[in-house]
């Protein structure tokens, strides 16, 4: 699904990514833990196109160099990045640019665009699914939201348009534990062979109720030390700074 | 079609010519001229002295040069000031008598006159050149005491009403434009509400600039009695020429008691190229009087097109009670410019105004804002509320806001709101990553950005609008 091999990456001269190596199968989940400022929102940034990068080394998605494929492209091709902090767009009823975003995606498919009724029931599926209240997106994108309801958004938007490859950068930062589960459900009923995550966070509360296949820790723009479940838990007792 | 015409069309897609052949006047602005025009309308004396009145004090008068967008000097000397089609009958009865050419100039611009008739709910009144060419449903309106023709056939047929409210709002001693217009205006739309009656359809009127080196000079006079209400559209498109083409226009609302006046403006003239050259320089005037108390009139406009926009849609608050409004989006792109901006006059008691303004600046554009908001003495316990918005994109391009308020009571309140902010690269980011394209992003932050005036279109062209305010913004950003 996923190939990096000895990425870098800086902004304005200044080198955050040092050489990461990194392959996700389909089918696997992996979370990335790691202190402020080691480079975890950098790689986020850097798998969708984001600009003002400089990035040296091999991306690879679906065996398709990632690196010429604008921002969009990318998102049409299957990749999903669930923001640390979703932007608001005034006047723009989420449920519309949710609608737009889908049918721009289905449309590179050559798949034909949903109609509205098609639209509103597979809202409603998802919503209910996840126990979201679909009254958010009857508003302005994320105008007004509390901070749940922007990351909870952002999962539905998720199941939406049913991504590959999702990333969630930070998502469970700041969240209650109801809006926890609804996060990990989310991911949890979107699992299948085919579909491949890479969550980022702090902490290794949200690893409680998603298991991953593997946990990698980011340090100084680096893959430090590669681990199944258990390093998570073990880093949540002895710190980051031990691994140094 | 050569590939520059082709990429030249994808710009602006109602550039075509239509190839028709047209009865000019002399070129030259003078005497000879205006009694030409008034001779080739049939119209009465009253009418001719009326523009000769008009034309005599516009040689005293200079044009005005306090706006912001500079322009070269024009030779009014060297423009026609009527052109029609030969074709063109005066009054067609029915579509049958129209020039099917003409017909299929309209269908091009998505403005079916037949289809009109049988499908929507929207009766048109289409101005061609200097003339009205055909204006639909006008007899299911007749049975409702609806008056709705072209200015030329009210003159000859409803002379009592014309003499009464022409000239009431824009007086011939107004500025230079606007007194130009009253001495050689050609066409546009008259129209007459009864009192009680609610007009049962959206009333429009397409105007459609053709010939070259002719300057347009539309006049629309309408006039809601007591207790009736309208709602009117104006759309509007040139074809592309190198030269710069006038369009001086002079609208009039009157609203009596209790009455309401919906005018609503999507202004998609040929802006000019991307270097700048040629486009419509659209010096309008369009001023409404609430003359009755609890009228109300509110003018929403959509301006995307024109080289130069520079427009007062104003709204004098006579009545008690009475209400204005303005919603306004200014597009402009590449090289165009706008000065656009209403005048609220309070006068009445209890009179109540709105401005909310939202202006787009892309390319090397120049859009600036004037408004001003007058409470009188003796508008006591008066209301004004502005929100003017300006959204900037790239770093070549400027956005001017410039507000005159005068209260002269301690009863009446006024607020002014003002914010200028540049489009997000994050709300891009986050946009494309959802898998949006550049183009498809900034069409939905910048709709999103108007909505609040897009709302108050009538919902048969809210959606139309939505994409012209996509597609005027093409290219403008990465």
């Amino acid at each position: 699904m996923l190939e990096i091999k000895n990425l870098q990456a800086s902004i304005n001269n200044k080198p955050i990514l040092k050489g990461l190596d990194l392959t996700i199968k389909p089918g696997e989940l992996h979370a990335i833990m790691g202190p402020n400022g080691s480079g975890k929102s950098t790689l986020a940034h850097v798998l969708t196109g984001k600009n003002g990068y400089e990035i040296s080394g091999e991306l690879n998605f679906k065996g398709e160099n990632l690196r010429k494929i604008a921002v969009e492209e990318r998102a049409q091709k299957g990749i999903f990045l669930a923001f640390q902090y979703p932007l608001e767009i005034p006047g723009v009823n989420t449920n519309i640019f949710l609608k737009t975003s889908l049918n721009s995606i289905r449309k590179s498919k050559g798949e034909q665009a949903l109609d509205t009724l098609a639209f509103l029931k597979l809202v409603r599926e998802k919503s209910s699914e996840l126990g979201i209240d679909e009254e958010i997106l009857s508003r302005q994108l994320n105008v007004g939201f509390s901070g749940g309801e922007k990351k909870k958004n952002e999962i539905l938007q998720m199941k939406i348009l049913d991504p590959n490859l999702s990333i969630l950068d930070e998502t469970d930062s700041g969240l209650d534990i109801d809006a926890l589960k609804i996060i990990a459900k989310g991911v949890n009923t979107s699992r299948n062979s085919e579909k491949s995550f890479l969550i980022i966070t702090h902490y290794q509360r949200l690893l409680e109720y998603i298991k991953p296949d593997f946990v990698h820790v980011l340090s100084d723009g680096k893959i430090i030390k590669t681990g199944c479940g258990e390093l998570a838990e073990e880093l949540e007792k002895t710190g980051y700074k031990k691994l140094n | 079609m050569k590939q520059q015409e082709l990429e030249k069309s994808k710009e602006y897609k109602y550039g075509f010519t239509t190839d028709i052949e047209s009865i000019r006047a002399p070129k030259g602005l003078n005497e000879e001229v205006i009694r030409f025009i008034s001779k080739i309308k049939k119209e009465p004396n009253w009418m001719l002295d009326w523009r000769l009145k008009a034309f005599n004090r516009l040689k005293n008068v200079k044009e005005p040069n306090w706006q912001k967008p500079k322009y070269p000097k024009i030779n009014y000397q060297d423009l026609y000031y009527y052109s029609a089609p030969k074709s063109a009958k005066n009054n067609p009865k029915s579509l049958d008598e129209v020039d099917p050419k003409l017909l299929e100039t309209y269908a091009k611009l998505g403005i079916p006159l037949k289809e009109q008739e049988k499908l929507s709910g929207v009766a048109v009144d289409a101005v061609f050149d200097s003339v009205s060419v055909a204006t639909t449903f006008k007899d299911k309106l007749n049975e409702k005491g609806i008056i709705f023709c072209p200015i030329s056939e009210a003159i000859q047929k409803y002379p009592e009403l014309v003499k009464k409210y022409l000239g009431s709002v824009i007086p011939i001693t107004d500025h230079y434009f606007a007194t130009l217009n009253s001495a050689v205006f050609t066409d546009g739309s008259f129209v007459y509400i009864p009192e009680g009656v609610r007009c049962p359809m959206e009333l429009s009127t397409y105007f459609r600039i053709n010939a070259s080196e002719t300057g347009q000079f539309e006049r629309t006079l309408i006039i809601a009695d007591k207790g009736s209400y309208v709602s009117y559209l104006e759309g509007c498109t040139a074809p592309m020429r190198d030269e710069n083409q006038l369009h001086a226009a002079n609208v009039e609302l009157v609203a009596l008691d209790d009455a309401e006046i919906k005018y609503s403006t999507v202004q998609n003239w040929y802006p000019g190229d991307k270097d700048g050259k040629g486009g419509i320089y659209n010096f309008v005037t369009k001023r409404g009087a609430c003359r009755g108390k609890n009228s109300k009139i509110s003018w929403t406009q959509v301006e995307t097109g024109s080289a130069i926009t520079w427009k007062y849609p104003s709204c004098i608050l006579q009545g008690d009670n009475s209400v204005g409004e303005f919603y306004s989006i200014a597009i402009t792109n590449n090289h165009q410019k706008a000065d656009t901006g209403t005048k609220m006059i309070h006068l009445g008691k209890n009179t109540k105004s709105k401005i909310i303004s939202k202006g787009i600046s892309a390319g090397k554009a120049d859009n600036t804002y004037r408004g001003l908001v007058d409470i009188s003495k003796k508008a006591l316990n008066s209301r004004n509320y502005t929100q003017c918005d300006s959204l900037l994109m790239g770093n070549k391009c400027g956005a001017h806001t410039v507000p005159y308020i005068k209260n002269k009571n301690s009863s009446s309140i006024v607020e002014h709101e003002a914010t200028t902010s540049k489009i997000n690269e994050e709300q891009l980011y986050y946009c494309n990553q959802r898998g949006l394209n550049q183009e498809e992003a900034v069409g939905l932050i910048v709709n999103g950005f108007c909505k609040e005036v897009l709302q108050q279109l009538p919902m048969e062209f809210a959606v139309e609008a939505q994409k012209l305010v996509g597609i005027s913004l093409e290219g403008s950003v990465g």
